[in-house]
């Protein structure tokens, strides 16, 4: 069972893991960008802390918490948003698309609402071979409206696959909001379609660990899927482009309200703080190992740009000959 | 010897690859009673956990499959309908296709898209009978269309085995084709792998699916005056392009039939090709459909948008003369 220390440990590295890599996207390093998760860590922490490592996760184009949190290392991570060979996709896939298979993640999707019929395939398909790993998909608000979401939540209470949907409510897809988007609500789509859903705290990592651990129980009892709509805030941008474009669409005003929650701070105050210090000092080692890593990474060798793209040896045209 | 049909060999297919392989399931809509008569008696033979009728939600159940294949199955989608294809565009071209590489080669997703019965089925009109296998070798997906019920097997069991997402059109003009055959000597046919059917030294006509045996026919039918190669690709994506060289060698004269509508259609990647690379003696031609077809419902209509053997014929004899 995750612990609070734990708990603390995995919000903090998030938390101090965006704010480096926002750093190196100032700096160049970084090419394309990120959607930053600051704000919304309890719920990766949270939930991924309540999963086995056989367990799947299917994450989005924020995405980052996710694959850290169940367990991606962060210092592959980092090279990997970077471009590098060395990086958990060799610099094939970036920001919107990290994925370590080895560890239960099936990928960053970066088109809204996509993943959750995948996660559904896979908990489907390790149901019908016998297997108790359950899946997770994360979305946020701006997919509830997405037709293929909504078509899975049927599918998924149909076969009672063994999939959570976890839906980060933080009142935005990008600049919209929910109350503009979203007619009825987002709990009654799942409630509409027979799937038991919850509305929790989504900046208190304990009690979105408390949630998940009771949707999982049910998921591996075989009693089908949970929906969980986490309410958090996004404490910075939709996405680094807005540091240069800055869209007006909520006011710092509103911004310094919605982040006076903190998840961090809301887990710091359960752990000692010796213990706290222990965890900060080996986070910021692993961070300045990472951005060392990568430093010393190579690019990837351009002659290899479309290595991968077939599992055999299947070898499309180059462009020019 | 026994006849083979071309829908029984789909059939025979589909079954012997889930009788080899537990990771092999079907998904489709009303194929639990076998609607296109591509999956009877599997419901009976391997049950509902492998046969797996869906309810109309194509994109859900489209990456369904895509992620329990990450998880280690094999799912063969049956679409019914052609045009299906691009409400699930965005599942197949978008996300199946593309996460092999995005991953690095972490992930493979062996799906099979089976379309048994595309293009014109005369009388279905504009939103039932498109032929788009051009979009998917576009987009590099492998895809693969079957003129014979031997090939439909062949390539249908290749499909299923292959690691990538793999799509088989089976073309409703060539459903009706049978074969006497021993079922002995059926065996998987590589992707990528060309077929002449018919050997001629004159002008090569490339023909993609059902269209193989109107090449045949004119062949046949100029048979006294001109020597036609008839040539199946099989597979528009990888495409056998050393095969069609090695056609043009022989010839020096092209024609290719293609049932897609003609601005980048495979037609004109083939005529492209063959100009950048092959040896071409005179300007190669292509019979297609019109550019941006949309199938019109009466029957008159229908057939006037079709690429027809007088077209083939007239181009064949035209490309013959041509100095």
């Amino acid at each position: 069972m995750t612990d609070s220390a734990q708990l603390y440990r995995t919000v903090r590295l998030i938390r101090r893991f965006e704010q480096r890599a926002i750093e190196l996207v100032r700096s160049g390093t970084i090419p394309g960008g990120i959607h930053p998760y600051l704000g919304q860590e309890a719920i990766a922490a949270g939930v991924c802390g309540a999963l086995r490592a056989d367990d799947i996760i299917t994450s989005t184009h924020r995405g980052h918490g996710h694959v850290l949190a169940k367990g991606a290392d962060p210092i592959r991570m980092l090279a990997e948003l970077a471009g590098r060979e060395t990086g958990l996709n060799r610099g094939r896939g970036g920001s919107m698309h990290a994925a370590e298979v080895g560890v239960g993640i099936y990928g960053a999707n970066a088109i809204v609402g996509a993943a959750a019929a995948i996660a559904t395939g896979a908990a489907w398909w390790h149901r019908q071979t016998g297997h108790d790993r359950v899946a997770v998909s994360f979305f946020g608000d701006g997919a509830v409206n997405q037709g293929v979401l909504l078509e899975t939540l049927n599918l998924a209470s149909l076969w009672r696959a063994p999939v959570l949907f976890v839906c980060e409510n933080n009142g935005f897809a990008t600049s919209m909001r929910v109350e503009d988007s979203t007619a009825g609500s987002i709990t009654g789509r799942a409630e509409a379609f027979g799937i038991p859903a919850e509305t929790v705290d989504g900046m208190d990592p304990e009690l979105v660990l408390a949630a998940t651990v009771r949707a999982v129980d049910r998921a591996r009892a075989g009693q089908g899927p949970t929906f969980l709509e986490c309410l958090t805030y996004r404490f910075d941008a939709h996405h680094t482009w807005e540091y240069l474009a800055r869209p007006r669409y909520r006011s710092a005003e509103e911004v310094a309200a919605g982040s006076v929650r903190d998840p961090l701070q809301i887990q710091a105050e359960r752990v000692d703080s010796d213990v706290r210090a222990g965890i900060d000092a080996e986070i910021e080692a692993i961070l300045d190992q990472a951005v060392a890593f990568l430093a010393d990474s190579p690019e990837p060798d351009p002659a290899g740009a479309l290595d991968y793209l077939y599992a055999g040896r299947t070898r499309g045209r180059p462009g020019s000959l | 010897m026994p006849i083979l049909s071309y829908l029984r060999a789909l059939n025979r297919a589909l079954s012997d690859e889930m009788e080899r392989d537990p990771a092999v399931c079907v998904f489709g809509e009303d194929i639990g009673v076998a609607v296109s008569n591509v999956t009877t008696g599997l419901l009976k033979k391997y049950g509902p956990d492998r046969v797996i009728d869906m309810p109309i939600s194509e994109q859900a159940f489209t990456s369904v499959a895509t992620g329990a294949a990450m998880a280690g199955a094999r799912p063969v989608i049956e679409f019914q309908i052609p045009a299906l294809l691009y409400l699930v565009f965005e599942q197949i071209a978008n996300q199946a296709h593309k996460f092999s590489l995005m991953t690095g080669g972490q992930l493979h997703v062996p799906v099979t898209y089976l379309l048994p019965s595309s293009g014109s089925r005369t009388g279905w009109a504009g939103q039932h009978s498109d032929h788009p296998y051009s979009l998917f070798a576009h987009v590099g997906v492998k895809t693969v269309v079957p003129a014979t019920p031997t090939d439909a097997y062949g390539l249908l069991l290749s499909a299923i085995r292959d690691d990538d997402p793999v799509i088989l059109f089976a073309p409703a003009e060539a459903v009706p084709r049978r074969e006497d055959i021993d079922f002995a000597t059926l065996a998987p046919v590589p992707i990528g792998q060309a077929r002449v059917h018919r050997a001629g030294t004159d002008v090569t006509v490339v023909a993609v699916g059902h269209l193989v045996h109107d090449a045949l026919a004119v062949a046949e039918e100029l048979a006294g005056t001109i020597s036609v190669e008839v040539f199946d690709p099989r597979t528009l994506y990888p495409f056998d392009w050393d095969a069609l060289a090695g056609s043009l060698e022989r010839t020096g004269r092209l024609v290719v039939i293609d049932d897609s509508n003609r601005s980048c259609g495979i037609g004109g990647e083939i005529l492209a090709t063959a100009a950048e690379q092959m040896r071409l003696v005179v300007p190669p031609r292509r019979v297609t459909r019109p550019d941006g077809a949309v199938l019109p419902f009466a029957r008159a209509l229908d057939l006037a948008v079709q690429p027809s053997r007088a077209q083939l014929r007239a181009a064949v004899e035209a490309v013959a003369k041509a100095v």
